[in-house]
């Protein structure tokens, strides 16, 4: 098969690491190749933040480019229109639709651009947008979107439900896997 | 075992297998990780260290004692640890010891873009260069064999890409291994000029024979290619680019040790091959090779010396043609980085920007009070510039120093602050310096230092107390605030800023996302009070926005620090 390429892309802070660890496990366990690219550091204090994930039978780079994304997975809706330019023709945006106001909008010398969901829609991208805070409250965290949104992306995978929920299980702490797996059910079968 | 490992833990672990007894590091992005990972292993005694310079020194002394030595550090890092490096080239080793250091091209976490790969051409030291983590594993482990071979301490180089990206890794054992015997050997190890001149002439011959090593060694090995058309020389990360893009079109012969390289390999393979390309980032450092030992090559005039690479930017660099994806018409607004909510740096520049100060800056998170709406910094150079800066920037000019001040971190003054401080109470500038004690090395995500009290194991360690140093170097008006209060931090900034001595102000407060830190929570509004002023929005606060003209305050957010609350004329922010 040729290499699979999922961007997880969020704001430094929002949890996207973890849903990019458990993909990795995944996918290892499947038999793939895999690299997984982060950003550490500076970008990590409320910057703009993308993980690379990738696999396939021999993975090269660790990283994706533009027009090369088959799944962006956005933890925020600028980011999901940021990145846009990395998916592929037939790609699919998997976005959270809460909003966090980057600072030049709160310093007031940008505007968040309104309606990018029809607009991202209309350059024939597929888009599948929801609120991912209201079911992570739903679940019992506002910290839990990583798990909402991977649920979501869950469902582009042959895997079984039992193989993930297994490896949220031995992938968070003991206190969290209750509120995780609800998390990611929410999220799988919203 | 097949595990999915960041590049820095694979190195960390094939050092540890290797048998490393000794670490000692500086944290710096991308480097700190190796050292975090290999500190999790009990067998490994491991540290962080004031700055690079002694974690050189400190682990080529493990190493003269017959402990085989690591020591970690950005690019900019070797900078700082230079001296040592160009002369323990000279004594060589006793046990093995690799230095590894991160280069970040792109920047992505740095303030300059250098390419370490000249030091160690400069230093004349073997460098090997993994271009993924199972390499990052395997060149850790086989730096120790080459460092005791050769008698050479032996740089393993990282970069972003290789360091901070997961790949497949199968790990072995730990081998243990017998102390290397200390004995005196004046000739070898006293650099004084009669001796290191005598040494000279071994680290030629040493050269000599890592170039025979280099032409049959497996680490530089050639993939054959469909078409003998094109040949590429490449290394590290930009190889996995070239792969990519090319697949197994044109042969590839990947460099694993980038100095010294190899000449009649390098020279076969060109006359094997129509035209040579060769891939590097950064400086054309194998260019230079290829051309000084008589192979035309292709390199920087197609491949810039600028940033990172990509799979596109390779293939374009070969004429290949690359499809990118769509743009949504708007403008995206940029996402800069930006202190956090409750950062106490915040109440500091603030302060800073208010009174109109020249802020002579250092390297760590508080850098982020140069971005708008603080823009409260006049320059940031390296580690420690802040305060010998403002020694030079008053000392001519003592009206400059009724309106500058130097800021610098915690772990940052411990690295190479105190010098600065020293050449300013010794040379005698009315110069002032504010500490940043956030009680932690916050930037490369929470190291121990010299002064938080623990050690990089986690156990409680002497901890140095800042205001008794500064005393102690001669400065006598040492003054602690609490940045959280913002009338007191302004008032005395002012003071001391207009005080006819040097004086050092400590602005204590431990970072908010320390996990011990307990914040009361976020603040209540009288939303209805607010009349837009946006008054508040000058502190550049995450946790704040203005929606319909009025305040909001993100609740998942907002610690609780109330330094906005100062600012609200209207009593809206941080009603009971």
């Amino acid at each position: 098969m040729s290499t699979k390429n999922i961007m997880i892309v969020g704001v430094g802070g929002q949890g996207t690491l973890l849903a990019s660890k458990l993909l990795g496990k995944m996918l290892l366990a499947a038999g793939y190749d895999v690299k997984v690219s982060e950003v550490h550091g500076m970008s990590q204090r409320g910057g703009s933040v993308v993980t690379y994930v990738r696999y396939g039978e021999k993975v090269y780079s660790p990283i994706i480019d533009k027009g090369e994304a088959d799944v962006i997975l956005s933890f925020e809706l600028l980011e999901a229109a940021r990145w846009m330019e990395y998916l592929k023709k037939d790609g699919t945006i998997i976005t959270n639709t809460r909003q966090i106001d980057p600072m030049p909008v709160l310093a007031g010398t940008a505007e968040y651009p309104s309606e990018l969901v029809s607009k991202m829609k209309d350059k024939g991208v597929k888009v599948d947008a929801f609120d991912c805070m209201a079911l992570a409250e739903e679940a019992g965290s506002s910290k839990a979107v990583n798990l909402v949104l991977l649920g979501r992306i869950s469902n582009h995978f042959d895997f079984s439900e039992e193989e993930w929920l297994k490896t949220i299980e031995t992938s968070v702490p003991e206190k969290f896997i209750e509120i995780n797996k609800k998390a990611f059910l929410l999220g799988r079968q919203y | 075992m097949k595990k999915l490992m960041l590049g820095n833990a694979a190195a960390a672990r094939g050092l540890y297998e290797a048998g490393c007894d000794f670490v000692s590091s500086y944290p710096g992005t991308p480097s700190t990780e190796i050292t975090e990972e290999i500190a999790k292993f009990k067998e490994v005694y491991a540290e962080w260290a004031p700055n690079e310079k002694v974690a050189v020194e400190s682990a080529f002394g493990a190493s003269f004692s017959g402990r085989r030595s690591f020591c970690g550090m950005k690019h900019v890092g070797v900078n700082v640890a230079a001296d040592p490096i160009f002369t323990i080239a000279y004594t060589g080793v006793n046990a093995g010891m690799v230095i590894g250091c991160a280069d970040d091209p792109g920047m992505h976490s740095s303030q300059n873009e250098q390419d370490s790969r000249h030091y160690a051409i400069a230093a004349k030291l073997p460098m090997l260069e993994p271009a993924d983590s199972q390499e990052s594993y395997d060149f850790a482990k086989l730096a120790y064999e080459l460092s005791e071979q050769f008698d050479v301490p032996v740089m393993l180089k990282m970069c972003t890409r290789v360091a901070h990206s997961q790949s497949v890794v199968e790990t072995g054992e730990r081998v243990e291994r017998e102390v290397v015997p200390y004995e005196k050997n004046p000739q070898k190890y006293i650099m004084m000029p009669g001796n290191a001149i005598r040494r000279h002439p071994i680290v030629e011959e040493r050269t000599k024979k890592l170039t025979e090593y280099a032409e049959t060694s497996p680490i530089n090995r050639i993939d054959e290619g469909e078409s003998n058309e094109i040949g590429v020389i490449t290394a590290s990360t930009s190889y996995q680019y070239v792969k990519e893009a090319l697949g197994d079109k044109y042969p590839v012969l990947k460099l694993g040790m980038i100095n010294p390289m190899p000449v009649k390999k390098i020279q076969d393979f060109a006359a094997s091959v129509g035209k040579v390309y060769v891939v590097e980032e950064l400086d054309p450092i194998i260019e230079t090779h290829c051309r000084n030992i008589g192979v035309d090559v292709i390199g920087k005039e197609v491949f810039s010396p600028l940033g990172e690479f990509s799979q596109n930017i390779v293939a374009k660099g070969f004429g290949l043609d690359v499809e990118e994806g769509k743009k949504v018409d708007d403008d995206i607004p940029a996402r800069p980085p930006a202190l956090c909510s409750g950062c106490p740096h915040r109440g500091v520049f603030y302060v800073l920007k208010k009174l109109k100060l020249n802020v002579l800056a250092d390297i760590g998170c508080y850098t982020l009070g140069a971005v708008p709406p603080l823009s409260a910094m006049d320059y940031t150079i390296c580690m420690g510039a802040s305060v010998s800066g403002i020694h030079g920037f008053t000392k001519l000019d003592p009206e400059k120093a009724k309106k500058s001040v130097a800021v610098i971190g915690d772990s940052t003054f411990m690295h190479s602050g105190i010098t600065g401080l020293v050449n300013i109470a010794y040379n005698e500038s009315n110069s002032t310096v504010i500490i940043l004690d956030n009680s932690i090395t916050g930037m490369t995500g929470h190291q121990q230092n010299p002064t938080t009290g623990y050690n990089l194991k986690g156990d409680p360690c002497t901890k140095i107390n800042l205001e008794d140093l500064c005393h102690a170097v001669g400065i006598k008006r040492v003054v602690v605030v609490d940045p959280y209060d913002l009338k007191e931090t302004e008032r005395v900034i002012k003071e001391e800023v207009a005080a006819e001595e040097p004086s050092v102000i400590i602005a204590r407060r431990p970072c908010a996302l320390l996990k011990y830190v307990k914040h009361p929570g976020p603040i209540r509004i009288d939303r209805d009070k607010c009349v837009g002023c946006r008054a508040c929005m000058k502190i550049g606060c995450p946790s704040l926005a203005i929606k319909d003209g009025q305040i909001t305050v993100d609740t998942t957010m907002c610690t609780g620090c109330r330094i906005c609350t100062g600012l609200c004329k209207f009593g809206v922010l941080g009603v009971e």
